[in-house]
């Protein structure tokens, strides 16, 4: 590991160093409390009751056999819910309809996905809770499910809900119900013209395979509604304050009711934005007037909690002889799962987002399907559809005996470009991530041995501002506990303390970063678009400044002089004018800390940041596989990514998000995928068959890090979570055509698909 | 999961009685690696564990003068696979051993529980019957020896009938000249189950003639398969191509598997002639 500063960061004294996380020894010895670590007096156990069949109308429930059972305390189903509204609330990585929400925590008439809940108990043991279960009596008349997205689209399919009309973006509705809940459509240029001008066009269709984000801890939640009428609620959750304001309108609560402590989360790509227990858990205790538990095991995580959307997706892209991208055509269609809501619009934007291409058309749709309602995962949206078309490039680069990385060179964007959706980039790392993979020790490099090869793929991400909130407490001793409302997933505590110690110049290890509840400390977005080391690092910069002017009046309190004469330096000294004997008068941080209580009392800083702007992160891959051409398994042998972080505050949590990315990228590439029967029945609901790449599937993945910083940050920080899941796919796939020969046209890219393909294609 | 009773038999006789006062709902408990989890999800009836591992004689490794062998059923991959004699002449349990689970599973599953849980993708049972094993088992008329590929008679069914379970493994001497693999296909590199699976057991004579060999297939049927066609394919003279390609086909040909998420059928007919095929030559090398 390299623990040396980068070039860009050694002005710094903090950013760019490696300090050992703050949340460290707990998670190492265990005494980090998660989710289903809580246990309260008088807690209650709960169990969901879930639905058996892919799409059925529930003729009737009969609870009363359940409710009889010794021990059980509550059986509760939609109706006992207050009658949700249409209205759209904030779900964390966007928006949904109140009554959707519910319908998804608990279903209402109908069940539209194997493993729906049908109602929930809470009983004294978990035993008794799983009996009473089985004792619920639940009549349904089966439907038949929809479970292929272009057979949703097809008009007289079954549909899913009665009232859901496609949305187009002019906010027209059809005239007839359907399963497409909206169309959506960017386009540049003269798509036709564009064509026109291609020396080469290639048209290619892919369908990929819903994905789970592969979280190990499963979904839990933990409520108690007092006497008083407040609720508290424990949970693992990525924003604390997104499940506050989801349980506080389903329960018609006020949000000032709801008290949401987020417990240390063991993983949520996205997944855990989306409220499953919490409100359930919430009514249960509501009837008993105890604090009630509820857990997942793997099974309900599977069938029941949002994946990432499976597609088919159509790209025809057109170049000229020399390489110039003269158009693109990409149509999307997304599985939103039970209830309006994929990522197709994100997807949409991304997919042609690295490319300053004249010519663009771009059809997305989103699509209801009796699956579980898909939830955000890692770069909502543009796994597939940068998986579409850099897969239509690479081949267009064969087709025209080109690099296929100067061919992106050749049409890359720069400062200025525009998208199709409007966006017009500001300073990028685009190229520089194209030439730093150049020249990599590993493209550089020579692979040889038979059934070997080498792919390429670039990757594009937004990144996300928004709210976030902030304080700290100057403490006499010099420290400086630092209050935030950031769910820590990939070390953010670290990477938010490491920027108010920068801007205050002191250690990161003076800096007490702590987690809170929502009541503890301002509004604070999800911890997901890979936003929270920039907008939870811009608070943190803004308390630390407010804290030096504070220190600066009472150092100017202290010497008796204008504050206009004191100045807090970026050295952590802070100076005032001479004294009345002409000495140099000077604190540093910690002798002026030492004396605030004296002189008038401890200092607190505080900031509440809303930032619209953002840094884009662009991502190139490079990859070598080896495939066994007699069982169609793919080996990836070795596996460099790189990637601009605008500035890498904490360098190491960098790599690690950048080689996470890479793994769950790798994983959606070969051997990730919902496995539904004809009756839509999830047969591999467990991570036995679930199968994520484990330690042995994957070589070391070499992180490079590019620093082109974000001109829209005090310390220049792009989101580095997201985009280092976008080019695995794409770039797989191109390793393994120049491998064998061979185009796949779906993911996962699993040995069976690689065998149907190669030498079983003619039986 | 329910509430379950445990009961720890000091011999073998008080599990054959704890057992078949049991009933339906008793099952014997060596490592517990697929039974606890099978009470836990409720796929099987579980309200008795008759803890066999204490048993003297259901667990442990002896090598008998003329070299056989016998593992007592209850005995932890770990122990199989630590074994110096076993490495030595019987390789191909190693193979399977350390491929069962990953190493915390390989300290307490056995492989009389692997046989007994009778999975058609049990990674122990193929080399068990490429090996001659013979499965010893106690029940209320007394003691039976039944060989292996007799033994699984559907997914998750087996020949032992109420009160009896299995106390013990042997096997015969490795004859002169004898070289045994086993391997599995999985689209991972561990932690998984056979999409297919096989072993071959063969004996080479000095000129490298085939003399005797034995081929078995897993995960393509309702049991694991003796496929005596691999066998007859390469027996008789020096493997070639041409023999080795027709077991392969033998192999194929014998699968008869369904399709579900872990593999279709053609996938599953096809990976069988491939290990077959690989498992020959590698059960060559080691017997050269």
């Amino acid at each position: 590991m390299v623990t040396a500063q980068s070039p860009e960061t050694e002005k710094y004294n903090v950013i760019g160093t490696r300090p050992i996380r703050h949340d460290g020894v707990d998670k190492v010895t265990g005494a980090a409390q998660y989710g289903a670590d809580i246990s309260l007096p008088g807690m209650l156990a709960g169990r969901v009751l879930r639905s058996p069949h892919a799409h059925a109308r529930i003729v009737s429930i009969d609870t009363s056999k359940a409710e009889a059972l010794d021990g059980v305390l509550a059986v509760i189903t939609n109706a006992d819910f207050p009658r949700a509204s249409d209205e759209v609330i904030d779900t964390g990585e966007g928006t949904a309809q109140l009554n959707w929400v519910l319908d998804n925590v608990i279903a209402s008439d109908k069940v539209l996905y194997k493993g729906h809940a049908v109602a929930a108990v809470a009983a004294t043991d978990h035993h008794i809770a799983e009996d009473a279960i089985e004792l619920i009596e639940v009549e349904y008349d089966v439907l038949i499910p929809v479970l292929d997205v272009r057979d949703a689209m097809v008009d007289g399919s079954p549909l899913l809900h009665d009232s859901l009309h496609t949305g187009e973006m002019d906010g027209s509705k059809s005239d007839n119900p359907s399963n497409t809940a909206s169309h959506l459509q960017f386009t540049k240029g003269d798509l036709d013209a564009g064509f026109a001008d291609a020396d080469v066009v290639i048209e290619r269709e892919f369908e990929t395979s819903m994905a789970h984000q592969g979280y190990i801890e499963p979904h839990n939640g933990t409520a108690y509604y007092r006497a008083d009428g407040t609720l508290d609620v424990w949970t693992s959750t990525q924003g604390a304050f997104v499940v506050r304001d989801s349980v506080a309108p389903l329960l018609q609560l006020s949000p000032s009711q709801v008290k949401v402590t987020p417990m240390e989360i063991g993983g949520g790509f996205g997944g855990k934005i989306p409220v499953y227990l919490e409100p359930l858990a919430a009514l249960l205790s509501q009837k008993t007037g105890r604090p009630v538990k509820l857990t997942m095991n793997r099974e309900e995580v599977l069938l029941a909690t949002g994946p990432t959307s499976g597609t088919y997706m159509r790209v025809r892209m057109g170049a000229k002889r020399d390489g110039t991208i003269t158009a693109a055509d990409v149509h999307l269609a997304f599985e939103a799962g039970a209830y309006p809501g994929s990522p197709v619009g994100a997807g949409a934007m991304c997919a042609l987002a690295p490319y300053d291409i004249p010519n663009q058309r771009i059809d997305g749709y989103d699509v209801v399907v009796n699956k579980p309602k898909t939830a955000a995962y890692r770069a909502p949206g543009a796994p597939q559809s940068e998986f579409a078309t850099e897969s239509v490039l690479n081949e267009l680069a064969e087709e025209l005996g080109l690099d296929p990385l100067e061919m992106r060179l050749q049409n890359a964007c720069v400062e200025g470009a525009q998208r199709a959706d409007g966006f017009t980039y500001g300073v990028i790392g685009n190229v520089e991530c194209l030439q730093a993979a150049q020249d990599s020790p590993h493209w550089q490099s020579e692979l040889q041995g038979p059934n070997r090869g080498r792919g390429i793929a670039q990757g594009f991400w937004f990144n996300i501002g928004f709210e976030s909130s902030a304080y700290a407490q100057v403490n006499g001793d010099g420290t400086v506990p630092l209050v935030l409302g950031s769910t820590d997933i990939g070390g953010t505590r670290a990477s938010i303390a490491m920027q108010l110690a920068e801007t205050l110049g002191i250690s990161a290890e003076d800096v007490h970063p702590h987690v809170v509840d929502t009541n503890s400390v301002g509004y604070t977005q999800v911890t997901g678009g890979s936003r929270t080391t920039f907008a939870g690092g811009w608070a943190a910069y803004e308390t630390a400044m407010d804290i030096r002017r504070q220190m600066e009046e009472r150092a100017a309190q202290i010497w008796e002089c204008d504050t206009s004469d004191v100045s807090y330096g970026d050295d952590a000294i802070i100076r005032g004018p001479q004294d009345e004997d002409g000495n140099d008068q000077q604190f540093t941080f910690k002798e002026l800390a030492a004396q605030l209580v004296t002189s008038g009392g401890h200092i607190v800083g505080r900031a509440d940041v809303n930032k619209t702007s953002s840094g884009p992160a662009f991502a190139t891959h490079i990859v070598d596989v080896e495939v066994d051409p007699d069982t169609g398994k793919v080996d990836v042998l070795r596996y460099t990514a790189v990637q601009d972080a605008g500035t890498a505050i904490h360098p190491a949590y960098v790599e690690g998000q950048m080689q996470g990315g890479v793994s769950q990228g790798v994983g959606m590439a070969l051997n990730e995928e919902y496995y539904y029967d004809e009756s839509g029945d999830l047969k591999n609901a467990s991570l036995l068959d679930y199968r994520m790449p484990t330690a042995l599937d994957l070589p070391m993945i070499e992180p490079i890090i590019v620093e082109v910083p974000n001109p829209g940050h005090p310390y220049g920080v792009r989101g580095v979570g997201e985009v280092p899941i976008i080019p695995p796919a794409p770039a797989v796939r191109a390793a393994i055509a120049n491998a064998i020969g061979v185009h796949m046209t779906e993911l996962p890219m699993s040995p069976r698909a690689i065998l149907d393909a190669t030498v079983l294609e003619d039986e | 999961m329910q509430a379950v009773k445990y009961a720890r038999a000091g011999s073998v006789e008080e599990a054959v009685s704890l057992l078949q006062d049991g009933g339906d709902g008793a099952r014997p408990l060596a490592g517990g690696t697929d039974v606890i989890v099978q009470a836990r999800e409720r796929t099987r009836d579980i309200d008795l564990f008759v803890d066999i591992k204490h048993i003297p004689e259901v667990v442990g490794i002896s090598h008998g003068d003329d070299g056989s062998l016998t593992i007592g059923a209850a005995t932890p991959c770990y122990q199989i696979y630590g074994d110096e004699t076993i490495a030595a002449n019987y390789p191909i349990l190693v193979d399977s051993t350390s491929l069962i689970g990953g190493t915390a599973i390989q300290g307490r599953a056995s492989l009389g529980g692997n046989l007994c849980n009778s999975s058609p993708a049990a990674d122990g049972i193929p080399s068990l019957i490429v090996l001659e094993a013979q499965v010893e088992i106690a029940g209320p008329n007394g003691r039976r020896t039944v060989a292996v590929e007799d033994f699984c008679t559907a997914p998750g069914r087996n020949v032992l009938g109420a009160g009896e379970f299995a106390i013990s493994l042997h096997f015969p001497a490795p004859a002169e000249g004898s070289g045994a693999r086993f391997l599995r296909f999985i689209p991972r590199n561990e932690m998984d189950i056979a999409v297919t699976n096989a072993a071959t057991q063969l004996r080479l004579d000095g000129d490298g003639n085939v003399t005797w060999a034995r081929v078995a297939i897993g995960a393509v049927a309702p049991t694991p398969l003796l496929v005596s066609a691999a066998a007859d394919a390469i027996v008789g003279q020096p493997l070639s191509e041409e023999t080795i390609a027709a077991a392969a086909a033998a192999s194929s040909a014998a699968a008869n598997p369904i399709t579900d998420m872990r593999g279709s059928v053609r996938q599953r007919v096809h990976l069988a002639g491939v290990l077959t095929e690989r498992t020959i030559r590698q059960a060559a090398e080691r017997a050269a």
